[in-house]
């Protein structure tokens, strides 16, 4: 118990007390310039119901979540079966990914906004004559926050399935070439339902990655153009820290952590379910 | 031994090194950015500039919070990463090794911290850091930092540990050794790599971390890295080539783990996402 003591105390201290505060925040009207600080009981979610700028932050989280998550997927395990499938240079090629990922968010958000620069971005550059206006057009500037966060991030998809690749017993290839399974079959009877679960894995820890991702539009787009960009937790920042409606912003942060919460849970139950289906 | 998978010859082998090359680019094209003569940034094409410069870096050195910003990060992330182990270690001991009663809610409490998002949490904690007046210092932000970094610790070395024969430390109670010293003789050797990897980790996502460090800190007692670098002045126009060239320095402790310690970085991120 002695040696859990710390542990407990500095988590209850750091995320427990925080969390039932925030709470508690998130039922007052609590502006401290203005040194307002009074009880709202559910004033401030009856708001959010109607509240337009906290519907379009839902949709830009939900577009967000989903685009780069897929892609981020689809793109590792392609990574990891083409690094598994390579003879030398392994090292090199992990290397070229981890760069990506082990960069903090705010360098990714720099390296592509110079990327996007609309005369000299190296993107216009390639795409030939067009000039695009990508993080100030509202129709490409959250493509353009996905594509960043894809970037940076399909590292850690692709490592994860990599890893998993280099388990699997040799035998099992070995048994499928002897019954003549081709490359395709080999593929798809092998090689991806033993991924299976990695996989799963992979898209929990990168849903709830996206769904509180920050920094990336942050400090891309400041949720900009329009708002297209704004996603509920650049909405629950600047509600905090730039308009100073702490009680507001609690709430919006609320809605946030209980997203994340229930999205653990039916990953947590949809895994444990899948385990006892396979044994 | 040939695995079917594995018949793509050196061509393949090129083409796919070529390609994951190609995938580094931004980070690349941002390196070459940060050596190019101010006149050249933003005439492009040509891609490959007339000659390289050092000025970037000499302006972001004398003229900017850079280097206060190193040095906060570099001293946050190191404090935030021994802590979490001091504190983290006796902790996954137990977890691991010890029969508790109630362990596996405390598991659960834990994995649950590692998924809390900041966001839900940076309210309480900025009324928390005012009222006990660490905002803008590095006590702070080691404190909010150990907020993340402790459940990753907890969960990861738990994990190794859990690897560690239970026999070897069998063996070193019937030689008479007690808890401590079985911990300093058996448990900490053979934890070894596996506390680098966990380190590397702690000391990444402490390095790397923004939201808590932008809304904690004031002012160059302690603004790190990425808060210096999103915050990153330009008066008239923004200084691309200043802002490459800062980007380059935050990157260098991630870019060097990647080059000299990925081995222990695969690892841990690996065992992070395996261990239930």
């Amino acid at each position: 118990m002695l040696l859990l003591a710390p542990t407990v105390l500095a988590l209850a201290a750091l995320t427990v007390y925080p969390g039932v505060w925030v709470l508690w925040l998130s039922l007052q009207h609590r502006i401290p310039i203005f040194e307002v600080s009074r009880f709202a009981g559910l004033d401030n979610y009856a708001f959010l119901a109607v509240d337009p700028r906290f519907l379009n932050a839902g949709r830009a989280t939900a577009i967000f979540t989903v685009a780069s998550v897929a892609l981020e997927v689809v793109l590792g395990l392609t990574a990891a079966l083409a690094i598994h499938a390579q003879r030398g240079g392994r090292r090199l090629a992990l290397s070229f990914l981890l760069l990506a990922w082990a960069m903090p968010a705010v360098v990714t958000a720099k390296l592509f906004e110079w990327l996007y620069h609309p005369t000299a971005g190296l993107i216009n550059v390639a795409l030939g004559a067009r000039s695009l206006n990508w993080l100030g057009d509202p129709g490409l500037a959250l493509p353009a926050v996905v594509l960043a966060d894809v970037w940076r991030t399909m590292p850690f998809v692709a490592i994860l399935c990599y890893a998993r690749l280099l388990a699997i017993p040799a035998e099992l290839y070995e048994a499928a070439q002897v019954d003549g399974a081709g490359r395709l079959a080999t593929l798809t009877r092998i090689t991806l339902p033993m991924l299976g679960r990695i996989l799963l894995v992979a898209v929990l820890f990168r849903t709830l990655d996206a769904l509180r991702a920050f920094d990336i539009m942050f400090v891309l787009t400041g949720g900009g153009p329009a708002g297209m960009t704004e996603t509920l937790t650049v909405y629950a920042y600047r509600a905090l820290f730039q308009t100073l409606q702490l009680g507001f912003g609690s709430a919006v942060s609320v809605v946030v952590f209980l997203l994340v919460m229930a999205v653990a849970w039916a990953y947590l139950k949809f895994l444990r379910a899948g385990t006892t289906v396979a044994a | 031994m040939r695995r079917p998978a594995r018949r793509i010859g050196t061509l393949g082998d090129v083409v796919v090194l070529g390609a994951l090359a190609a995938y580094a680019i931004p980070f690349f094209w941002q390196l070459l950015t940060s050596f190019k003569p101010e006149a050249e940034l933003l005439r492009v094409p040509p891609l490959l500039p007339s000659r390289l410069t050092l000025a970037h870096y000499r302006v972001v050195i004398e003229q900017s919070l850079m280097p206060q910003a190193l040095g906060n990060s570099l001293g946050v992330a190191t404090i935030t990463t021994l802590l979490a182990l001091v504190i983290g270690l006796p902790g996954a001991y137990a977890v691991a090794r010890l029969p508790l009663p109630g362990k596996h809610l405390l598991l659960l409490a834990i994995v649950a911290s590692t998924a809390f998002p900041q966001i839900a949490t940076v309210s309480p904690l900025y009324l928390l850091m005012r009222a006990l007046d660490l905002r803008d210092t590095w006590a702070g932000l080691v404190l909010v930092h150990t907020s993340f970094a402790l459940p990753l610790t907890i969960w990861l070395l738990a994990g190794f540990i859990r690897e560690v024969p239970i026999e070897t430390e069998e063996a070193a109670a019937v030689d008479g050794a007690g808890l401590l010293g079985i911990f300093r003789w058996v448990v900490i050797p053979l934890l070894a790599p596996g506390l680098a990897s966990t380190a590397l980790l702690a000391f990444l996502f402490s390095w790397n971390e923004f939201l808590f460090a932008y809304t904690f800190t004031v002012s160059g007692a302690s603004r790190t890295v990425p808060v210096a670098l999103a915050l990153f002045p330009g008066v008239f126009e923004v200084p691309w080539g200043d802002i490459a060239a800062a980007s380059m320095l935050a990157s260098v402790p991630p870019v060097l783990i990647v080059i000299v310690l990925q081995r222990f970085l695969v690892r841990g991120l690996v065992a992070g996402a395996v261990k239930e």
